[in-house]
């Protein structure tokens, strides 16, 4: 028996209306739960874990994440239909790590396609390709983060190293997708000028990249780790000033790809 | 924030034009009222239409005139800038009592001389009795009476004011002149048979018309001279050449049709000035003026006689001139029009009779010059629709990003269908203009009246929880014992009982004052202009229009379909609270003691009841009383149980967040206003039309309803518009869009207001702006009929509200209008700085 996707299930922690800086256009976002890395400047830390879990914020808890079939996500997210026709939008799947939960990333994909969505995910591009491979005929939009091009550092800060990233941007590159690279820009981890310069010199040896957003490292994630009992490592961490971010800018864009700061 | 860039560049003049307008706090002068005075009681016992054309003719040629420093188009109905003249005629005791107060008060302050003080003073005694206030109160039940003394509804409008609310036929005017409309008058006087059934008022009707017109032929060329005379002395060799220029234009209009841009402009202003020198009505909407000053642009363009900067220069000298007028109203109606707004609109782009786009330079134009000016007149607006380029919608959103509250933005998709619902023709329907704050009509053929009421769709309900009664006195009907209701119909049509009761009176209200308006005030200058009164003989007061409406405003409608849906889930489907407990919290106000109003009306209650009893009460023991009334408060435990029932109510669904089964309540809750009004005709031989949308008088008329099922608390402002209830709405922008579509937006006929406030992060850069168009473009495809926005900061509003000098310019939109941010109330600042901001995130 064939099965019907929009009974699919996964787990999800939100989903947001209006957003109109991940992707072209006005999208909604669905956030699904779970990720491979554990990136310290992470702003959903409480999409990390798989798990659902219980943020305790004013001593009061607020469960996080939810199972939901395709159908019930799509119902909210075909709601802001005529906003997606009028700028370009549609659906974006972010995280956590969308493709961790790779059938229902698929079937989400899939389903919003054959009502006539167009589809982005943000992701850190950290999976087998074969999982990739399979979603990618049904995205308009990759959006892939690209964080550091030394893996030893890469490993240290997030966990993990880069070579699944690297490799699945050479292959996204190819194929007929739009792929845009992201660079969330944290002092102490990427921030030098030579940092940003090798993700740039490695972005250029890509076929048809679309653009490079710079994404500069904020704190408006830091009450949600206590709010989940964790500690917050990055609290010496300054954000960057405008001055250094526009440094950083220029490169890419001397470099001759386009560049914007925030997506 | 400041526009990036001009396309047209700016002349350094209309800053300058704009600093001397803001310079001093205007001032009431009082030379219109002693003038009309002086006729009157020259011409006491004749027609009224015969003493209004001569009242006028006497003012416009007595009332002193002025030119002011470096302005290209002419004509002040003050010597002061931003000054107001007042209209006795209308109403006259309240600024009688607030002579005093009216130069301190918080809302909309006016400075007055002791001298014009004294003067108003002497010309009220002869004004006793005569005004169509009196009248109108005269004619209004005793019923309907104590509906508005316990604030049901409020018709203060009319009440005590002309009635404004039109959009004249400027394009005639501008074409032949006052000259051409004096032949058709007389052509059509010289048809009249003394036979004729009509013989008496129609001859005497347009009498009065010639004696306006020609009035204001001659009031034109005292410009003329005056402009003539300064140039004389002028030394400056630039302005002596501007001012021949100026007098060379009076010289010709508004008496001829113009025959240049320019020309065209003065005309323009003289008609728009006058309108409001003859009677105080607002928003006199100068409509489509891309649409008919676009031929004199035209012309003037290809035959190369004017520059682009130079005809935006005039457009920006009228944009300033239409800040120049104002009005004082009462105290209690400051709040609910505050801003010293004349809801002047003026609206650019959409299609023409032939369902054509009929955009063109003159639109950019309209939008340019308010980037130049950025001050709140003219209300400006934009019309949308499908065939809408692109390029303008994106002009229109830049002007939208700088934060100055302008332009609106209005669905031709749904207005033009629910004009033709009311009986316009479709080349009428299509070339519709807006008045005031969104009212829709069709210029130059409608009395629209289309600001005739403020309906607190609150304050039924409240009749429901106390059976039609209030402070003693049997306010509404009786619907019954509220905690014996056994299902949630029998409540809702309970409410439904109620609202017709209210609606009826509230029609009886406007009924009567239309009366008093043509019995004691029609207006042969503005009945010139529009159809067919020249040709039937009557003012529009008499019915003269070829559409007439009359178009009272409900509001709260998100307050009330999230109460009904509140006491449907908790009382009806989930039984977790009893009718008796919520009846009690409202009464308790969800042990939040009661609001200071409350404590006023008590003390005031208990005080009044002493003195009655023939016993003294001191100063000490006001006090006193009043303290007990404030405190009389609720006890820890009951305080515990209201705050859970509050959370409870926190928990149910609210409108503005795109959830069905909510949504579909707010849409039959507003046809529980809109529909029963649709049955009722007015003395113009027209029909009522619903608006939902309140001004800003759901500031003030919410602090006149107690606490709600919604959890609203007593006192608190009533959701503005059709907007949902601020902060109710937390899924985002489209999700309120949305919810906000799902209205029947169609039957409201008289237009209806939704006020979305963007911080201007979510407005960034082109894909800002292009996102932007496609918001507005997504609501209209659901059709929504209008929405604003207020792009500013929180923290812009907090600041201004702590140094107000510093933010003397800064424009926010309060509701159907741009105002003066620092010249509002303190209780609507924090309204507007307390509403839901979206930002994109």
């Amino acid at each position: 028996m064939e099965i019907d996707y929009l009974d699919v299930k996964g787990r999800i922690f939100d989903i947001q209306k209006f957003s109109i800086h991940d992707g072209p256009g006005i999208r909604s976002i669905v956030f699904l739960k779970g990720c491979m890395f554990r990136c310290p400047w992470c702003c959903n830390p409480e999409s990390q874990e798989f798990a659902i879990q219980t943020m305790i914020r004013d001593n009061q808890g607020k469960v996080i994440g939810e199972d939901v079939t395709v159908r019930q996500v799509l119902s909210q997210v075909k709601q802001d239909r005529a906003y997606y026709r009028r700028s370009n939008g549609g659906m974006t799947l972010s995280g956590g790590e969308c493709m961790c939960q790779p059938d229902f990333a698929y079937a989400l994909l899939k389903e919003a396609r054959e009502i006539g969505l167009k589809t982005a995910v943000e992701t850190t591009g950290a999976v087998k390709y074969e999982i990739v491979e399979r979603l990618l005929p049904e995205i308009n939009d990759v959006l892939l983060d690209i964080k550091h091009m030394n893996p030893i550092k890469h490993k240290e800060f997030i966990g993990k190293d880069n070579g699944l990233v690297l490799d699945n941007a050479r292959k996204i590159a190819k194929s007929k997708v739009r792929l845009t690279i992201r660079v969330p820009v944290v002092p102490t981890f990427n921030d030098k000028p030579e940092e940003i310069r090798d993700i740039v010199q490695f972005v250029k040896t890509l076929p048809g990249i679309e653009k490079i957003h710079l994404l500069p490292y904020h704190r408006l994630g830091r009450d949600k780790y206590r709010a989940l009992g964790r500690d917050y490592l990055l609290d010496h961490i300054e954000p960057l000033s405008n001055k250094k971010i526009k440094e950083l800018l220029d490169i890419v864009i001397d470099s001759g790809i386009k560049g914007q700061i925030g997506g | 924030m400041k526009p990036e860039k001009y396309e047209i560049l700016k002349s350094p003049r209309i800053d300058r034009l704009v600093g001397r307008l803001f310079e001093k706090m205007p001032e009431i002068e009082g030379d219109r009222a002693v003038l009309i005075t002086e006729s009157y009681k020259e011409t006491e016992g004749e027609p009224v239409i015969d003493r209004r054309g001569k009242a006028f003719a006497h003012i416009l040629k007595n009332i002193p005139i002025t030119i002011r420093e470096e302005e290209l188009i002419v004509g002040s109905a003050t010597m002061s800038p931003r000054g107001c003249q007042v209209f006795p005629e209308f109403s006259y005791s309240w600024l009688e009592e607030e002579l005093d107060t009216v130069t301190s008060r918080a809302a909309d302050p006016f400075y007055i001389s002791e001298d014009t003080k004294e003067t108003l003073r002497e010309v009220y005694r002869y004004w006793k009795g005569k005004t169509t206030s009196e009248l109108a109160a005269s004619y209004m039940m005793p019923e309907t009476r104590k509906a508005i003394e316990h604030n049901i509804f409020t018709p203060g409008n009319y009440f005590y004011n002309g009635v404004g609310h039109v959009t004249v036929n400027y394009g005639k005017i501008l074409e032949i002149g006052y000259e051409g409309l004096l032949e058709e008058v007389q052509a059509e006087r010289k048809k009249c048979k003394v036979g004729d059934v009509n013989y008496v008022e129609k001859t005497h009707f347009l009498n009065a018309v010639a004696k306006s017109l020609e009035a204001v032929m001659e009031y034109g060329k005292r410009y003329a001279l005056l402009a003539r005379e300064v140039a004389e002395t002028c030394s400056n060799e630039q302005r002596k050449e501007e001012l021949l220029q100026i007098a060379k234009n009076c010289e010709r209009v508004p008496a001829k049709g113009a025959t240049s841009f320019y020309e065209a402009c003065q005309s323009f202003w003289f008609i728009q000035m006058l309108l409001q020198i003859e009677s105080s009505g607002h928003s006199i909407s100068p409509g489509r003026f891309d649409q008919y000053m676009y031929p004199y642009y035209k012309k003037d363009i290809e035959s190369g006689r004017i520059t682009k900067e130079f005809a935006q220069e005039l457009m920006d000298c009228i944009w300033v001139k239409l800040n120049d007028l104002n009005k004082v109203r009462d105290a209690a109606s400051a709040e609910g029009f505050a801003g010293y707004g004349l809801f002047q609109n003026l609206i650019a782009s959409g299609q023409n009779k032939e369902g054509e786009d009929a955009t063109n330079e003159l639109s950019y134009m309209c939008i340019e010059a308010s980037m130049h000016v950025m001050l709140p007149q003219p209300s400006l607006s934009v019309r949308v629709w499908n065939k809408t380029p692109h390029e303008f919608m994106m002009k229109a959103v830049s002007l939208t990003r700088t934060g100055i509250g302008l332009p609106a933005y209005y669905n031709d998709e749904v207005i033009i269908p629910s004009l033709l619902n009311r009986g316009l023709t479709l080349e009428d329907a299509r070339d519709y203009n807006i008045i005031g704050c969104v009212e829709p009509q069709k210029s130059g053929k409608t009395d629209g009246w289309h600001d005739a009421a403020f309906f607190n769709m609150c304050r039924p309900l409240e009749l429901v929880f106390s059976n039609g009664y209030e402070k003693g006195q049997k306010v509404g009907i009786e619907t019954g014992d509220v905690t014996k209701m056994e299902t949630f119909d029998e409540f809702y049509d309970a409410y439904k009982a109620q609202m017709n009761y209210c609606i009826d009176l509230l029609v009886n209200a406007d009924n009567a004052i239309d009366v008093a308006h043509r019995e004691r005030c029609p207006l042969p200058y503005l009945s010139s202009m529009i159809e067919d009164c020249i040709k039937r003989g009557k003012s529009v007061q008499e019915g003269g229009a070829v559409y007439n409406f009359t178009g009272p405003q409900g509001f709260g409608i998100a307050n009330m379909a999230d109460s009904l849906y509140a006491i449907k889930t908790l009382v009806f489907d989930e039984k977790k609270v009893t009718m008796a407990e919520y009846k009690q919290a409202l009464e308790d106000n969800y042990g939040r003691g009661l609001c200071k109003e409350r404590v006023e009306e008590i003390t005031k209650e208990v005080v009044e009841k002493l003195l009655s009893q023939g016993k003294k009460v001191r100063e000490k023991e006001i006090v006193q009383i009043a303290t007990m009334a404030a405190s009389h408060g609720t006890s820890k435990e009951e305080r515990e149980k209201y705050d859970a029932l509050l959370k409870l109510i926190e928990g149910v669904p609210k409108f503005g967040n795109d959830i069905e089964e909510v949504d579909a309540f707010a849409r039959d809750v507003a046809y529980t206003y809109t529909r029963p009004l649709e049955i009722y005709q007015n003395p113009r031989g027209g029909w009522y039309q619903a608006g939902l949308y309140p001004v800003s008088a759901n500031v003030p008329l919410g602090a006149q309803t107690g606490a709600t099922p919604d959890g609203r608390l007593a006192g608190a402002p009533v959701a503005d518009g059709v907007s949902p209830s601020a902060g109710k709405d937390v899924s985002g922008p489209t999700a309120a869009a949305n919810s906000v579509a799902k209205l029947d937006h169609g039957i409201a006929s008289n237009g209806t207001l939704f006020n979305q406030k963007f911080h201007p992060s979510a407005l960034s850069g082109r894909e800002g702006l292009e996102n932007f168009t496609a918001f507005i473009r997504g609501y209209f495809d659901q059709k929504g009929s209008h929405i604003q926005f207020n792009v500013v900061s929180r923290e812009t509003l907090l600041e201004a509200q702590k140094h107000p000098e510093q933010y003397k310019t800064l424009v926010v939109r309060v509701a159907g209008y741009s105002a003066l941010f620092t010249s509002l109330s303190a209780s609507l600042q924090d309204d507007i700085i307390n509403g839901t901001e979206q930002a994109g995130l």
